[in-house]
C-alpha cells in the first residue's frame, strides 16, 4: 500500500495551564480516502487539526505528512501540503478582498504575476465561487464566505484538505452546495464534523475520538450503526435517521 | 444593521476618476491640501479658485454638490469650535451689531472655515472614488511603512465584525428588558464592551493561527496594486497643479 498520506503517532499535549487534551492519538490516513473525524465537544479534535501543520508542538508522538515530519524546519513546506479550513470563516478570510484572501497563501510561496491570477480563478471556480473574486469577504453570506474559504486553501495545491466542522451554521442550500463542492473535489480529506449524515455522505471512513485518543476507526456507516459505540461517545443521529437506509446513491464507494 | 459600513465612502460609479490609480489620486489629494493650507488666509481669491478645482474634479467623477455638501457635515463639530474665535481672540475688535468681535479670530474662524472644508472636500472626492482596499494598496505603493497598511487592513475588515458582535450583544440586553438611560445605569453595556475586547483578542489570536497555515511568516505579500501610466499622472495631476501654481503665486506676491 502507498506511504500514508498523513501519519500521527501516540500524539500527547497538555495546555499551558496543565489541562491535558491529547493522551496518545494515533492514526493514518492514505493519499485519496475521505475521513470523518467524530467526537463530543472537548474531545481534542481541532488540538489535533493544529498539531496537522505544527501550529502546536505535541508534547509527545509525531506527525508525518506525505513522508515529511513536521518539525521547525519542515513546518513551511508542512503548512502548504497540509490545508487547514478553520471553523470561523471569519478568522480564515482575513484581506480586504477575496482576490488578495485566495492570493494570500502561494503569494507566501513565492507564486506572482500571471500564475499566481491562475491559481486564484482556478481555486475560485472549483468552488464556484469566481463571481466574487473582487468582493470584500464579509460581504458575503456564510455560505460563500466557507466556500471561499475552501478555496483559501486549495489554491496552494495541498497534499490533504482538514475540515473543521464545514456544515456548521448553515443553512440546508448553502450545506448541500458546499457538500457538492467537496464530493468533486479529488484530495485527501480530513474532516472534522458534529453533522453526521454530512460525515457518511461526504466520507467512506469515520475515526471517533474521545478523551484526547482515537477510540473507533472503520466505515461511516457501520459506526454510525454502532449503537453502544455512539452513545459511549456522547454522538446521536438526527431523530428518523438510519444510516443503514440511506439511500445508497448518495453514499461514497468506500 | 447600526454597524458601521467600511466600504460606505465609497460610490460606484464608472468616471475617469474612479479608473485612476489609487496612489495617483492620493498624491494628487496630497498636492491639493498642501496647497490649500499653505495659501495665506487674506488671499480670498486664491481659494475660489481652489474651490473651482475641487468642483471641477468631483464633476469629472459624476458627483453631485448636495452629495459633496452632505458628506461635508462630518467637518460641522470642528468647525463649530472655530465660530468661538472671534469672540474669544485678542487684539483690535470690530463691533457688528451688538458684538464687539476680535479681528484676528475673524480671520482666524475664516482660515479654518475655509482651509477645513476645502480639505476635507477634495478628500471626499477621492474616498467617494476608490475603494478601501485600493486605497490601502495605494498606501502601500508609496511606499507607507507596511505595518501601517496592514493594521489599517484588519481595522477594515474586521470593524463589521466587531460592530456586529456588540450590536448582538445590546440586542440581547435589550431582549431582556435592559434599557439604560443613565451614565450609571451603563454598567452591564461596559461589561460587554471587556467581553467583546477579549473575544476580539481571541479573534486575532484564531486569525493568526490562519495566517501562519497558509504560511505567513511575518510579512504580507503585496498584493492587488495597480501600476499607473504617463496618462493617469497627467490626468490626475492637471487640476491638482493649478491649484499649487494658485497657491505658490500667493505665498510668493
Amino acid at each position: 500500500m502507498s506511504a500514508p498520506a498523513l501519519e500521527v503517532r501516540g500524539l500527547e499535549y497538555a495546555y499551558p495551564d496543565g489541562t491535558q487534551v491529547l493522551r496518545g492519538a494515533d492514526f493514518h490516513i492514505h493519499p485519496g480516502e475521505r475521513v470523518a473525524l467524530l467526537g463530543p465537544n472537548g474531545a481534542g479534535k481541532t488540538t489535533l487539526v493544529l498539531h496537522l501543520n505544527g501550529i502546536l508542538t505535541p508534547d509527545g508522538g509525531d506527525v508525518t505528512v506525505a513522508g515529511l515530519a513536521v518539525q521547525p524546519r519542515t513546518v513551511k513546506e508542512i503548512r502548504r501540503r497540509v490545508g487547514i479550513v478553520f471553523q470561523d470563516p471569519d478568522d480564515q478570510l482575513f484581506m480586504t478582498t477575496v482576490r488578495q484572501d485566495v492570493a494570500f497563501g502561494p503569494a507566501n510561496y513565492g507564486v506572482t504575476g500571471e500564475e499566481l491570477d491562475r491559481r486564484v480563478m482556478g481555486a475560485l471556480t472549483a468552488v464556484g465561487m469566481a463571481g466574487v473574486v473582487d468582493r470584500p469577504p464579509h460581504h458575503l453570506s456564510l455560505g460563500e464566505r466557507r466556500r471561499v474559504a475552501v478555496a483559501t486553501v486549495l489554491a496552494m495545491n495541498p497534499e490533504i484538505l482538514v475540515l473543521d466542522e464545514p456544515s456548521s451554521n448553515m443553512d440546508p442550500a448553502s450545506r448541500r452546495e458546499l457538500a457538492d463542492v467537496l464530493a468533486g473535489l479529488e484530495i485527501t480529506l480530513l474532516m472534522i464534523t458534529h453533522d453526521l449524515p454530512y460525515a457518511l455522505e461526504l466520507c467512506p471512513r469515520a475515526m471517533i475520538m474521545n478523551h484526547g485518543r482515537i477510540v473507533a476507526d472503520g466505515p461511516t456507516a457501520a459506526l454510525l450503526g454502532d449503537r453502544e459505540l455512539m452513545s459511549a461517545n456522547r454522538l446521536e443521529l438526527p431523530l428518523g435517521f438510519d444510516p443503514s437506509l440511506a439511500r445508497p446513491e448518495r453514499l461514497p464507494a468506500p | 444593521m447600526s454597524a458601521g459600513h467600511a466600504h460606505a465612502l465609497y460610490v460606484h460609479g464608472d468616471s475617469r476618476v474612479h479608473a485612476l490609480p489609487a496612489h495617483v489620486k492620493l498624491v494628487a489629494l496630497l498636492i491639493v491640501i498642501v496647497a490649500v493650507v499653505a495659501t495665506p488666509r487674506e488671499r480670498v481669491g486664491v481659494f475660489a479658485a481652489h474651490a473651482v478645482v475641487i468642483i471641477a474634479a468631483a464633476a469629472c467623477a459624476h458627483l453631485s454638490p448636495r452629495f459633496i455638501g452632505g458628506r461635508l457635515l462630518i467637518g460641522a463639530p470642528f468647525l463649530a469650535f472655530a465660530v468661538l474665535l472671534p469672540f474669544v481672540g485678542g487684539g483690535d475688535r470690530v463691533v457688528v451689531g451688538a458684538l464687539s468681535l476680535s479681528v484676528g479670530g475673524l480671520w482666524g474662524a475664516w482660515s479654518v472655515l475655509v482651509k477645513g472644508t476645502l480639505a476635507l472636500a477634495a478628500s471626499v472626492v477621492v474616498t467617494a472614488t476608490t475603494p478601501v482596499p485600493a486605497l490601502l494598496t495605494g498606501l502601500g505603493r508609496l511606499r507607507v511603512p507596511v505595518v501601517i497598511t496592514e493594521i489599517a487592513g484588519f481595522m477594515v475588515r474586521y470593524l463589521e465584525v466587531i460592530a456586529g458582535e456588540m450590536h448582538r450583544a445590546k440586542v440581547a440586553m435589550a431582549a431582556r428588558g435592559y434599557q439604560p438611560r443613565w451614565a450609571w445605569q451603563g454598567t452591564a453595556l461596559a461589561t460587554s464592551a471587556g467581553a467583546l475586547f477579549i473575544r476580539s483578542h481571541e479573534r486575532g489570536e484564531r486569525v493568526y493561527d490562519a495566517m501562519l497555515s497558509r504560511g505567513y511568516q511575518g510579512r504580507l505579500p503585496q498584493l492587488g496594486a495597480t501600476a499607473a501610466t504617463r496618462a493617469d499622472w497627467a490626468r490626475a495631476l492637471a487640476l491638482p497643479l493649478c491649484a499649487a501654481a494658485a497657491a505658490a503665486l500667493a505665498v510668493i506676491g
